[in-house]
């Protein structure tokens, strides 16, 4: 069993957070979360050793491709894992992602055997 | 509870909340007045709708939110241009997407029928944009599958001679998405017996290095009876930022993981990249590193909390008890003679002052804005317009007036039958209208305001006006009022509100039979409000609502009956007099009449009413409250004394105890006595019952 995670969750709906965190949880793993992109720069500034960080695409103030950006501009945040939670199986939405330096994609709808495969697929 | 079962309630919640977000957006597309990021919250309350339906497994609900949001999405993309007809189909999706809601929280069957036909339309509209978009796929795309990962161990022991040979060179970009190399080779082993070369020869000196290059590669050899795919599945997500060889290990061949033979880097991957087609580059740099969206009315939310309504009840009982305690405090003092220049008078002023904010405080925190009701009804007003042919804008004013959350929630029926009301009775048809010198389109506003301590909300139309003379006639054959009575313009639109009232000639199946109006009344008088219509003949109506901001506090007047306590609330007390004996004069057996300047209203004693035993009861000797009631009519309370005039903590009774006829409520006096709070409406129902009075003749006036 690898340990546990630091993972920071920034998704706008409550539903979705409140998935994520049951499902990552009973994985192991602990959870941050944040409402939006902003939300997310900000508690991701906040915990210094987050592992793993697990985003939306469509949120308001600051949406994922942005927020991935704005992660990875910090060169401190270079190697953080940023796994997009998608429903959109069109290439090129999935290709902007990774444009802005996302890791990898989880496409909705997820359990959580799923998400947890894919969150130990980047981080180990 | 299960935690499943939490999320799902919470997921109806928020699909509540980003319902009313999605209507509000697609009605200000439907006037014109969005801008990207109104049309990006729409797209994103379908999106997270969806988002969270897919999870629970509402299929149907999914499939349906998809077609919305795919021209949600080549909207704000600008791929489709919003037309009203556009907009129009979209307002149907979104009643339909609520309907899906609604049944799925219900777990009712979703409907039928209705629902494919706006699906259709939907598909129209984005199949006009994408003419070969094979975006419909889209639904069992979604199942990429990165559970194939957690293959076990399943390495047969003899070494097999299947298997397949990689060549892997990552690029720095890899290493920029914080994709990890020895990660992939680890799930690589997973798949069957692997081995692994790492092939540094491009690595420089150590001072020609640079961090963000990449200078390693690997050749790679897994062993056993594996799909090509579950290989890709493992570099899916750096496809793209690496080079990749895979190829069948030849039958023949032995697995040589000697660099010198295997194949060179080649320039062409092995997967085509032509699959994971590259976008333009503008794609990428479209997106600023801060995209930080222009926060529009709905963007500005302050940060707030989510509190239990019930800690919050909690939270104004105990003020409320606060408050009594303070009272009896007050009264201890005033009784202990203590002078009233002293500190304790002060401090307790003090304390006075503070309670009174505090109560406010905590009042303002049960308080929600009127928008929740109000937003219902954009989409009554357009499924009534269907109905009757007519022609109806709604406007909206005032919808961020806050009023006490029970308030609100009881305010949603009677409002919704004014407005039918409203639309079937009061418009015209846009050909009537038109011949009349009006738009053909009519205006119905709904607006909220405060107003002296209560909440006004009003209804007009620019509708044809109550026909006064076809309500006096009905009035007549219904026996509700005497052919030859005379009434002011003002009493003859009020007689709509008695029970049984039609107008309709021709019964409709929106306002139904007409009895609307005097449950209107009735709702609205039991939140402790009134009704006003003002009405113009040709140029429309206007119903004004007041209503108290809060049920939990009342101000009230403390009457003595015997050794009884009571309180009236005010908002029904017209008048309180010292009757003289000649102006009670007795009608029929055991009824008496109060004379108030030239008019007659029935008098009653509370005390028989309520069946208190007290000594022989002079009214001349007491005091007359004249109470009117907004259903019910007027009535002439009789009373021992007045107190005097108090806010009071109201304490329901049907919750402790049960319900009394005539008594609404109690509360705590500052002496620390119960007094009952009395319900002017069941009290004029009880005294007609008493008196076998008609409804009809409640009062009688004195001349003309």
């Amino acid at each position: 069993m690898t340990m546990g995670k630091l993972i920071l969750t920034v998704d706008d709906s409550r539903t979705m957070r409140d998935m994520l965190k049951l499902a990552l949880s009973e994985g192991g793993h602990t959870v941050i979360q944040a409402d939006d992109g902003i939300h997310g720069a900000e508690v991701l500034a906040q915990n210094a050793s987050v592992d793993v960080i697990i985003t939306d695409i469509n949120m308001p103030r600051m949406d994922g491709y942005g927020f991935i950006e704005h992660v990875r501009q910090n060169p401190v945040n270079r190697t953080i894992p940023i796994l997009v939670l998608t429903t959109e199986s069109d290439p090129e939405k999935r290709q902007r992602a990774r444009d802005a330096g996302a890791t990898g994609w989880i496409v909705k709808p997820f359990n959580a055997e799923k998400l947890l495969a894919a969150v130990h697929h980047v981080a180990g | 509870m299960d935690p499943m079962e939490a999320i799902k309630q919470t997921y109806f919640q928020e699909s509540d909340e980003l319902l009313l977000a999605m209507e509000e957006g697609l009605i200000a597309m439907n006037n014109g007045e969005a801008n990207d990021e109104t049309i990006n919250a729409v797209f994103r309350a379908v999106h997270s709708i969806k988002g969270g339906g897919g999870a629970f497994g509402f299929d149907q609900l999914v499939k349906f939110a998809h077609g919305l949001e795919t021209v949600l999405d080549d909207i704000r993309s600008h791929k489709l241009e919003t037309t009203p007809e556009i907009t129009r189909v979209l307002l149907k999706a979104g009643d339909m997407l609520s309907d899906f809601v609604a049944a799925v929280r219900e777990g009712h069957a979703v409907p039928e029928g209705h629902a494919d036909e706006i699906a259709a339309e939907l598909a129209n509209l984005s199949g006009n944009s994408h003419a070969s978009d094979s975006d419909s796929g889209d639904i069992e795309g979604l199942d990429f599958n990165p559970t194939l990962i957690s293959f076990e161990e399943s390495s047969p022991a003899a070494p097999c001679q299947k298997g397949w040979r990689i060549r892997f060179v990552p690029h720095p970009a890899l290493y920029a998405k914080a994709n990890e190399p020895i990660l992939l080779i680890r799930e690589l082993s997973r798949l069957g017996p692997l081995d692994v070369v790492c092939d540094y020869a491009n690595l420089p000196d150590l001072a020609a290095i640079e961090p963000y290059q990449s200078y390693f590669a690997w050749d790679l050899v897994v062993r056993g009876e594996i799909e090509r795919g579950a290989i890709e599945d493992v570099f899916d997500f750096v496809m793209g930022d690496c080079d990749l060889e895979i190829n069948e290990l030849t039958s023949g061949a032995q697995a040589e993981t000697d660099p010198s033979v295997l194949p060179q880097k080649s320039e062409a991957p092995s997967k085509p990249v032509a699959a994971e087609s590259l976008p333009p580059p503008s794609a990428a740099l479209g997106a600023k590193p801060l995209v930080v969206a222009t926060e529009g009315k709905a963007g500005a939310a302050k940060p707030t909390i989510r509190v239990d309504l019930e800690k919050v009840d909690r939270l104004v009982n105990l003020v409320g008890e606060l408050v009594i305690t303070q009272a009896m405090l007050s009264q201890q003092v005033h009784d202990s003679n203590i002078p009233a220049n002293s500190p304790v008078n002060t401090a307790l002023e003090e304390l006075d002052l503070l309670l009174r904010e505090l109560q406010e405080s905590v009042m303002a925190i049960r308080t929600q804005p009127v928008k929740s009701v109000f937003q219902r009804m954009p989409r009554l007003m357009r499924e009534l317009a269907a109905q009757t042919n007519k022609q109806v804008r709604l406007l909206l004013e005032g919808e961020s007036t806050e009023v006490d959350n029970t308030v609100v929630e009881r305010l949603s029926e009677p409002l919704t039958h004014m407005i039918r009301n409203a639309v079937d009775h009061g418009l015209e048809t846009p050909d009537d209208r038109v011949a009349a010198g009006k738009p053909a389109e009519g205006t119905v506003t709904l607006s909220a305001c405060h107003n002296s301590g209560r909440i006004v909300i009003e209804l007009s139309d620019d509708g044809r006006g109550i026909d006064r003379e076809r309500v006096r006639a009905k009035a007549i054959e219904k026996g509700l009022i005497a052919a030859n009575a005379v009434l002011t313009d003002e009493e003859t639109d009020n007689l709509i509100f008695l029970p049984g009232f039609s107008t309709a000639n021709q019964i409709s199946n929106i306002s139904g039979r007409g009895v609307g109006m005097d449950v209107v009344r009735r709702s609205i008088s039991e939140l402790g409000g009134k009704v006003v219509i003002s009405s113009s003949p040709g140029k429309g109506s206007r119903f004004s609502l007041s209503l108290p901001l809060t049920l939990a506090v009342l101000n009230g007047m403390v009457i003595t009956v015997g050794d009884q306590t009571f309180v009236l609330p005010l908002t029904h007390i017209a008048e309180s007099m010292r009757p003289k004996p000649a102006e009670i004069s007795p009608f029929g057996a055991s009824n008496h009449l109060l004379r108030i300047r030239n008019s007659y209203v029935p008098f009653a004693d509370i005390g028989r009413l309520l069946g208190i035993e007290r000594g022989a009861y002079v009214p001349s000797n007491g005091v007359a409250i004249l109470v009117e009631s907004q259903g019910s009519g007027r009535l002439a309370l009789g009373a021992d004394n007045i107190l005097g005039q108090r806010q009071v903590v109201i304490k329901s009774f049907e919750n402790n105890y049960r319900p009394i006829p005539g008594i609404a409520a109690a509360t705590i006096l500052g002496d620390g006595r119960v007094a009952l709070i009395l319900d002017v409406d069941a009290l004029i129902g009880l005294c007609r019952e008493k008196s076998g009075m008609s409804s009809k003749i409640v009062e009688r006036k004195t001349g003309t």
